[in-house]
């Protein structure tokens, strides 16, 4: 227990708001963001890639800002709103951008999807009618070994254009 | 991946930061934590303590003044200097900031963390050398200001000392600056940089050839002249995987030839 914000703990209880729910959990200091989601909160969509802040796989938008969630330690995003995959279709319906993906065939072995798909949401809030040159831009964060790219490129411009507004 | 234990706190006070860093020998400041979090995954850094700098609104923030200058408070990120209406009053800086790593690490690593950190291969050493830009420094016993060509004074060490934080960074009204270099992809790491600023007379900061950025004065912006200032600099680059040492000082003199001319282009 340490209330006390400024004081020196290796835990804490935290507040996190997740694709709409709260919860609150103890967590040690040096727990990553990307382990309380996966471990503690069992939201396992998000995936670990290289775990070095290099490929994406573990993007999430945290009050309303995509970060790399193994670049975060949980306690730095307590009392934040945190979205994931997890929070993109409705029910059984899938988001246009996810519809997208599936018509555009833009994942193979679908590892890299989840964090491709929240760049590609946070792109697409920022800028509805992204250019090429723009979607290469916002997606950048992220690698993918099997498309070549092309085709998530062109989901995300597909999904663009079917919510044009 | 598991980090080393650590603790950490979240003050709400620069006041309160300095007072943990003080008393606390193996605390660290935690600003974006682009870098920070992956040197400790690496084990290349194991602070005991992480202070966390996030609630701190004093070191947020731009502003200019009238006369041009423009403050800024080391924890803006990348992003919200790219995005500032006020930070366009030195062009460069949104220029260079989009080009930095990607989308993620725009919005979470900040322009006090880079300059902190001061890796060789970062993009905003050098550029605060070559347009001159003071940097403000806080302990417990008060505020120094420090000039960007003393503030980097080693790999990965700065002016700003144990139990001290950066809290603001100062730059000079001028537009005539640029930056080249080449990297590893597109808004990768650099290999070699070199910033220029032409508001005045000719500052040419290079990086990733020493420990430090390296400024060189040209007498011109002239190609001929550009070089000479850069032979006649002594460098002694290091060598990597990306680069031998005489090919980072072919590169170090092509961009400083490549940013002199761009900044001279600027009006």
């Amino acid at each position: 227990m340490s209330e006390n914000a400024a004081a020196l703990s290796s835990s804490r209880v935290i507040t996190v708001t997740v694709n709409g729910t709260v919860y609150e959990r103890e967590v040690e200091a040096r727990k990553l963001l990307i382990h309380f989601i996966r471990d503690d909160l069992d939201l396992t969509g998000s995936h670990i890639g290289c775990d070095t802040g290099n490929c994406g796989a573990c993007s999430v938008i945290v009050d309303g800002t995509l970060v790399k969630s193994c670049m975060l330690l949980a306690v730095q995003a307590d009392g934040s709103s945190i979205e994931t995959v997890e929070g993109l279709a409705d029910g059984d319906e899938l988001a246009a951008l996810q519809q997208a993906f599936s018509d555009r065939h833009a994942l193979q072995c679908g590892y890299c999807t989840p964090g491709m798909l929240m760049s590609a949401t946070a792109l697409l809030r920022t800028n509805a009618r992204p250019t090429e040159a723009e979607i290469k831009k916002g997606l950048q964060g992220n690698i993918c070994r099997c498309t070549g790219y092309w085709n998530i490129i062109e989901a995300v411009a597909l999904a663009a254009e079917r919510t044009r507004p | 991946m598991l980090l080393r234990e650590v603790e950490y706190a979240k003050p709400s006070s620069v006041a309160e930061a300095l007072q943990i860093l003080a008393s606390n020998d193996g605390a660290r400041a935690l600003a974006g934590g682009q870098t920070l979090i992956s040197v400790m995954k690496a084990r290349a850094a194991s602070p005991d303590a992480l202070v966390d700098l996030a609630a701190l609104d004093e070191l947020r923030g731009i502003e200019l003044a009238a006369d041009g200058t423009l403050s800024i408070g080391p924890m803006t990120t990348y992003t919200e200097l790219v995005d500032s209406a006020e930070a366009k009053a030195r062009p460069i800086l949104a220029e260079v900031c989009a080009q930095i790593a990607d989308v993620q690490v725009r919005n979470r690593g900040t322009i006090g963390g880079n300059l902190c950190s001061n890796d060789p291969t970062n993009h905003l050493p050098p550029l605060m050398v070559s347009i001159g830009a003071t940097m403000t420094i806080a302990g417990q016993g008060g505020e120094r200001v420090v000039s960007a060509d003393e503030f980097f004074l080693g790999v990965y060490l700065t002016a700003v000392g144990p139990g001290e934080l950066l809290t603001k960074i100062t730059l000079p009204a001028g537009k005539r600056d640029a930056f080249a270099a080449v990297t590893l992809g597109v808004d990768g790491t650099c290999i070699a940089s070199a910033a220029a600023s032409l508001n005045g007379s000719l500052r040419i900061a290079l990086g990733c050839v020493d420990a430090t950025p390296v400024l060189v004065e040209p007498a011109s912006a002239d190609e001929g002249a550009v070089r000479e200032a850069v032979r006649g600099a002594g460098l002694d680059p290091p060598a990597d995987v990306h680069a031998s040492a005489e090919y980072r000082l072919h590169l170090s003199e092509v961009l400083a030839v490549r940013a002199a001319r761009q900044a001279a282009e600027r009006s």
